[in-house]
């Protein structure tokens, strides 16, 4: 490993360097993740299929994944929006919401919690105008979701602006020559070469909103069986030293993180093979 | 005002490749309208609701004995995480970056971990190890060490959740820079170390500083993970997210709104130092390829 690795270079330190990378990695990462399969290697099959299949438990799978799915969906329509607006237009405040686009990566999940169920909360902003027509936000699914929109919104826009950007003005132009009128031109065109990054912002987008606790706890309903996302749940399971039922529950997540991994890892090789 | 970067023909704008000023005038205002929905109108919130009671209640709510204390744990635990993170981000760079050997990509794959695992997940993990039913339960209790529950649990599972924001910003920007500067220096007589800082240190400035702010910002705001791991004892135990947590459960909205507004404003410082970053990382990339 090293020898491959000295062999075409002549730069000094990668044996210390890939060494000191791998032990943190494992003592920081690798080992404390393992802790969570060995301890639900410890189950029987049947406890495990009693913890992660229950009622409860389903119920909330439905709702964070349900949710999570509603969410992105959402943030792939706004976000192809927002990202042709911000590639193609110019407007007075532009630079500003480029920028504002990654509030959500950089505000803490607690702060947007509170702020946005005291908003859509019944006497909040948002709530009091929606709740006398009939639209409860707060404390309902309905609210998970627009939490799970928030903390997802830059992840498509991020993602399609820079193919945008490379996107060639001499291919849309040919287009028009040859008799396409512009709704044309964007079907067959410009879309199939944002679709790769549209789905790829679409995947980071629910795999985020899947695993997210701070932002949902708060304007979430947190009932058992309504509105009850599954890290709550986890977090739950603890308090009532479920260690077995909580590392099983985590287990799910967990692999069905690895997966969302994996399938945003493979759109996003199938991206660059269109970019190239 | 609504122009687009439309082309023009002996100063007539081919409208063929541009939409008409009715549909990008409609694209405009429903885009801005989402973004002040969604994003707009929370931050404005943080700092309304922060204030509802006036300035003083809003300084008192901060001297607050429990408050301060919580605020000087966050900046421990960042100053305890950045550092050391920052410390991998650039070794592991620096072997991913300037060498090939067989694995890189799966290693770069396990880098990434940290950011696909949900935040409760990543507290529970070192509850499994280091809470009295974890494997190193029995030994810790035996000499009176408390990781989980007390300020070292806070602390290793911040660094397990910002592990990757140096490494992930600092591998591509060294990959995208080549080796051949330090090539040069070595066969001028450089070593090592001085290659590193004198070569590729000034080359990497505003990556590091890109990625240590994120990194940052996510070590004062990490909360589900915290929330784990943390005994939530006031005092001690609590950092600023999770005080914003017990203000909030206890009614008390200005105060959790006033402690809830340091950590917008520090989104906002982090915001503004990313742009800045990510504007001058771009500046060099132009000229590098412009001088190739």
């Amino acid at each position: 490993m090293g020898s491959s690795g000295q062999k075409n270079s002549v730069l000094p330190g990668f044996g210390p360097a890939l060494g000191y990378t791998i032990f943190y990695l494992s003592i920081i990462v690798l080992i404390p993740l393992s802790a969570l399969f060995f301890k639900t290697a410890t189950l029987s099959w049947d406890q495990f299929l009693v913890a992660v299949a229950a009622p409860r438990v389903l119920a909330s799978y439905r709702v964070t994944f349900g949710s999570a799915l509603f969410a992105a969906a959402v943030n792939a329509v706004f976000g192809v929006l927002l990202a042709w607006v911000l590639v193609r237009y110019r407007f007075p405040g532009r630079k500003l919401v480029d920028a504002l686009v990654d509030l959500p990566f950089a505000l803490p999940t607690a702060v947007a919690g509170i702020t946005l169920a005291s908003v859509y909360s019944p006497n909040g902003w948002l709530g009091a105008y929606l709740e006398p027509r009939g639209i409860k936000v707060a404390f309902t699914p309905l609210g998970i979701m627009v939490a799970m929109i928030f903390i997802g919104l830059p992840f498509v826009v991020r993602t399609v602006q820079p193919v945008l950007e490379e996107l060639d003005h001499e291919i849309e132009e040919a287009a028009s020559c040859l008799g396409a009128n512009r709704w044309q031109t964007f079907c067959r065109v410009i879309f199939p070469t944002m679709l790769p990054a549209i789905l790829t912002g679409f995947a980071l987008a629910f795999a985020r909103a899947v695993g997210e606790y701070g932002s949902i706890i708060f304007i979430a309903g947190n009932m058992p069986m309504v509105s009850e996302i599954t890290p709550l749940l986890i977090i739950t399971k603890l308090e009532q030293y479920d260690y077995a039922g909580a590392t099983a529950i985590a287990t799910v997540m967990l692999v069905a993180s690895f997966l969302l991994l994996l399938s945003i890892n493979l759109l996003q090789k199938w991206s660059r093979r269109f970019a190239d | 005002m609504l122009a687009t970067k439309g082309l023009k023909i002996n100063g007539e704008k081919v409208t063929s490749v541009s939409e008409p000023a009715w549909v990008r005038y409609l694209l405009i205002t429903t885009a801005l309208g989402f973004v002040a929905l969604f994003l707009l109108m929370p931050l404005a919130a943080v700092f309304v609701q922060a204030l509802d009671k006036g300035w003083e209640a809003y300084l008192a709510a901060l001297h607050e004995p429990d408050t301060l204390s919580a605020i000087w744990l966050t900046l421990l635990t960042a100053a305890c995480c950045v550092p050391i993170n920052l410390f991998f981000g650039i070794v592991a760079a620096w072997a991913i970056a300037k060498f090939s050997f067989t694995g890189k990509s799966l290693l770069i794959t396990l880098i990434d971990l940290p950011f696909s695992v949900s935040p409760v997940v990543s507290g529970l993990i070192y509850v499994l190890i280091f809470g009295l039913q974890g494997w190193l339960g029995p030994w810790l209790q035996e000499h009176d060490i408390k990781i989980i529950f007390a300020v070292p649990g806070i602390v290793l599972a911040t660094i397990f959740v910002t592990f990757p924001f140096v490494a992930r910003e600092l591998i591509p920007l060294m990959e995208s820079q080549g080796r051949d500067e330090e090539e040069a220096a070595l066969t001028l007589g450089a070593s090592g170390l001085q290659t590193f800082f004198r070569v590729t240190f000034p080359n990497i400035k505003w990556g590091v500083l890109y990625g240590v702010i994120l990194c940052n910002a996510r070590a004062m705001g990490e909360f589900g993970a915290v929330s784990v791991v943390s005994g939530h004892v006031r005092g001690s135990t609590n950092t600023i997210p999770l005080q914003v947590e017990i203000l909030y459960n206890e009614y008390s909205y200005a105060a959790a709104f006033a402690v809830a507004s340091l950590l917008a404003l520090l989104a906002l410082v982090t915001l503004a130092v990313k742009t800045v970053a990510e504007w001058k990382i771009q500046q060099s990339q132009s000229v590098t390829e412009g001088e190739r």
